[in-house]
C-alpha cells in the first residue's frame, strides 16, 4: 500500500515537473533547434547579438519565416534598419521569398525609420506609438513570432536614453503579454554583449553569432550564451548561410556516447575484407587512408562507396579534389561504373574547392548535406586539403566532431590524406589516433617498375592481417596479392 | 474674420479637425500666404497628449494666428496611420505644410525648442 502511494506520489512530482518545464518553441533553422534542445522559449523574447554582417536579421527572419512555413506560426517584423523592399531583396537570395508570405499574410513587415535629424524633442514623450504599430500588425496576421530588428537604434533616433530604456524595458513586458515569441537584434558590444545593455532586458536567452576572418578565410560561428530554465550546448558551432538560410553544425566533441554496432560491411576490396577477418569494417566505424600521391587511396574509397551502392545503401562522396565526371571517368578505368548509382539515386557527388570557404564552413557544408542525403558510408576525398586551410588544433577539433557526428548515426567514413614521402606515417599521427582503421598504401620501387602495397596499420576491435601486400589496380578493380614477402625481406636488410 | 478656435481633443472625438481654415483667411493675414498644416499624433488621451495639445494651440495662436490647422489623430483609433508619418513616439507634432515635413515629439512645453522645429526661428535663436 505504501508503495503504491509513493509511486502515485512521484508520478504527481514529475508531472509538475514537466509542466514547469519551459515550453519552447522550433525554431525551424537547421541545427538550432538541437543546440538549444528544442528551440527559443515560448512566449519570450530571445536576444541575439553579433558584429555587423554576422547574420542576426537572417536568423531572425528565418526564424519568422520557417515559423509562418513550416508550424503555422505568423509572424511580424519590425524593421528599424532595413527597408521592406531591402529585406525583400536580402532575403530572395538566400531563397525565401517575404513578399508571397506577406500576401498569403503569415507575415507583416513594418520598416519603422528614425530619422534623428528630422526629429525635435521638447518634453515628455513615450513609445506608445511603436506600441501601437506592433499591435496592429500583430493582429493583423495574427502573429505568434515577433523579430525586432535593430530595436537599438531607437538609442541612436531619440536623444532621451531614460526614456528608451523605460519603454524598452515596458516593451519586452508587452511582449510577453502578448504571448509572443519573439527575437531582438542587437549590435555586438565593447564592455557587455550588446552595446546598449539589451541583455539587462532581455533574460530568458541570448545567442551570439560571430563572423572571423583568419588566414582570408572566414567563419561563422553561434553560441548559446545563456538559456535560462534550459540546458543547452555551450560550444561555439559554426555555421552557414547559404541559398537555404542558416545550417547550425550542432556537433559536440563529448560525443561518445555513441553505440558500437556490431554489423560488418565490405570494404568493397575482396582481399581487403579477407585481411580484416574475411568480414570487413564495422559498421559505423571511421577508416583513414594514407598515401602518397598516385597510390590509389580514391581507387579504395570509392570502391567503398561503390559496395554501398551494390548492397542498395546510400553513399555520400566529398570530392575536395576533382569533379564528379572526373571521378566517374577515372573508377571507370579501374572496373567501377559508379554512374549507375548515380542514376539510382544512392551515390551523390560533392566536389568543392578546399580554398573556397575555412575549414568550419565546409564541415558545416557536409554536416548538411549528410542531413539531406542521409547516407549509410561517408567518403571525404582527401582530407588533406581541409587541413590545409585550418591549424592542426582546430582541424583535430573539428574532425572529432564530424566523427562523432557520423558515428551517432552509425555512419561508416572513409577518408584519404595525402602524404608526401616519407612523412606516411608521422603526418598522418595527429588525426589517425581518432580514426578506427588506417590503411596505408605506398608504392615500392622495385627494379624496373615500383610496386604498389597496402598495410593495414590498426583496426579497432578486429583481428586484421597487419602484414603488407601487393596489390594492383585494373580494369577489375583492385586486386590484393598474398603474402609481400620480398619487400619485408628488402627491409630487413 | 473668422475666429474659431481650435477645441481640445476629449474622449473619443479624436480625429478632430480643429483651427482656422485657410479658406476664410482674412486679407489682413494674406502676407504669410503658407497654410500650415499640423498633425498632432497621440495615444490616448492622457495628461501629455491634452497638455501637448493645448501647448500647441498657444502656440499657433501667439504665431500663426488665422493660418494653421491642426488634426489630432488618436493612434488607438486609428492605429493605421502610424506607418504614414512614421511615428513611434507620442505626442508628436508634424508639420505637414508647408514642407519640409518636420516632426517634434514631446508634450511641446519647450515653446523655444517647438517654434526652432518648426522653422518658425531660426536655429541660433536661442542663447
Amino acid at each position: 500500500m505504501a508503495t503504491v502511494q509513493t509511486k502515485t506520489a512521484k508520478r504527481e512530482r514529475q508531472r509538475e515537473l514537466n509542466e514547469l518545464t519551459l515550453e519552447k518553441v522550433p525554431t525551424g533553422i537547421r541545427g538550432l533547434d538541437q543546440v538549444t534542445h528544442g528551440g527559443f522559449p515560448k512566449g519570450r523574447t530571445a536576444l541575439v547579438c553579433g558584429g555587423p554582417g554576422a547574420g542576426k536579421t537572417l536568423l531572425g527572419l528565418e526564424f519568422l519565416v520557417r515559423g509562418a512555413q513550416l508550424y503555422d506560426e505568423p509572424g511580424v517584423c519590425v524593421a528599424f534598419e532595413e527597408t521592406v523592399q531591402e529585406l525583400t531583396t536580402n532575403m530572395a537570395s538566400l531563397g525565401y521569398n517575404l513578399q508571397q508570405l506577406v500576401r498569403a499574410r503569415k507575415l507583416a513587415i513594418d520598416y519603422v525609420e528614425i530619422e534623428r535629424k528630422q526629429i525635435e524633442e521638447t518634453g515628455e514623450y513615450n513609445l506608445d506609438g511603436l506600441f501601437v504599430r506592433l499591435k496592429q500588425a500583430i493582429e493583423e496576421v495574427n502573429a505568434k513570432r515577433v523579430l525586432l530588428d535593430t530595436v537599438e537604434l531607437l538609442f541612436l533616433g531619440l536623444s532621451n536614453e531614460g526614456v528608451v530604456r523605460s519603454e524598452l524595458r515596458r516593451l519586452f513586458h508587452w511582449l510577453k503579454d502578448a504571448g509572443v515569441t519573439a527575437v531582438v537584434t542587437a549590435e555586438a558590444g565593447d564592455r557587455g554583449l550588446t552595446r546598449y545593455g539589451l541583455e539587462e532586458y532581455v533574460a530568458d536567452c541570448v545567442i551570439v553569432l560571430d563572423h572571423r576572418v583568419t588566414e582570408q578565410v572566414s567563419t561563422r560561428r553561434l553560441r548559446v550564451v545563456k538559456y535560462r530554465g534550459s540546458s543547452h550546448g555551450t560550444n561555439e558551432y559554426p555555421f552557414l548561410m547559404d541559398n537555404e538560410g542558416i545550417s547550425v553544425m550542432p556537433i559536440t566533441s563529448a560525443g561518445l556516447t555513441h553505440g558500437a554496432p556490431t554489423e560488418r560491411i565490405s570494404s568493397g576490396v575482396t582481399g581487403l575484407d579477407q585481411m580484416l577477418e574475411g568480414k570487413g569494417f564495422f559498421r559505423g566505424s571511421s577508416i583513414l587512408i594514407t598515401g602518397t600521391a598516385g597510390t590509389g587511396k580514391s581507387s579504395f574509397s570509392a570502391a567503398f562507396a561503390n559496395a554501398a551502392c551494390g548492397r542498395g545503401e546510400r553513399a555520400l562522396y566529398f570530392a575536395f579534389e576533382e569533379s564528379p565526371s572526373q571521378i566517374l571517368r577515372n573508377m571507370s578505368s579501374v572496373g567501377l561504373n559508379l554512374n549507375q548509382w548515380m542514376g539510382k539515386g544512392l551515390l551523390k557527388i560533392h566536389a568543392s574547392r578546399p580554398t573556397a570557404t575555412g575549414l568550419e564552413a565546409h564541415l558545416a557544408q557536409m554536416y548538411k548535406e549528410v542531413e539531406e542525403f542521409q547516407p549509410d558510408v561517408v567518403v571525404i576525398d582527401p582530407i588533406t586539403n581541409l587541413i590545409s586551410v585550418g591549424n592542426q588544433g582546430s582541424v583535430k577539433a573539428m574532425l572529432t566532431r564530424l566523427i562523432d557526428f557520423l558515428k551517432n548515426k552509425s555512419m561508416t567514413a572513409m577518408f584519404t590524406n595525402l602524404v608526401f614521402g616519407d612523412e606516411i606515417e608521422e603526418r598522418a599521427i595527429g588525426i589517425s589516433s581518432l580514426m578506427d582503421g588506417w590503411l596505408v598504401l605506398r608504392d615500392i620501387p622495385s627494379g624496373e617498375e615500383r610496386i604498389r602495397t597496402l598495410n593495414l596499420l590498426k583496426c579497432r576491435g578486429m583481428a586484421h592481417d597487419m602484414r603488407m601486400h601487393s596489390f594492383t589496380l585494373g580494369e577489375k578493380g583492385i586486386t590484393i596479392n598474398g603474402n609481400f614477402e620480398t619487400i619485408g625481406a628488402a627491409r630487413a636488410q | 474674420m473668422a475666429t474659431s478656435k481650435p477645441s481640445a481633443p476629449r474622449g473619443r472625438s479624436s480625429n478632430n479637425v480643429a483651427g482656422n481654415s485657410g479658406q476664410s483667411r482674412p486679407a489682413s493675414r494674406r502676407r504669410n500666404r503658407a497654410l500650415w498644416e499640423l498633425r498632432l499624433y497621440v495615444a490616448g488621451m492622457t495628461p501629455t497628449s491634452i497638455r501637448a495639445f493645448e501647448n500647441l494651440k498657444k502656440i499657433c495662436e501667439e504665431h500663426l494666428q488665422g493660418i494653421y490647422s491642426i488634426q489630432v489623430v488618436d493612434l488607438l483609433e486609428r492605429p493605421m496611420l502610424a506607418r504614414g508619418d512614421q511615428i513611434i513616439a507620442v505626442p508628436t507634432l508634424v508639420r505637414r505644410l508647408p514642407t519640409p515635413v518636420k516632426k517634434i515629439i514631446g508634450d511641446l512645453s519647450n515653446t523655444e525648442r517647438v517654434l526652432v522645429g518648426l522653422d518658425l526661428r531660426p536655429a541660433g535663436g536661442w542663447h
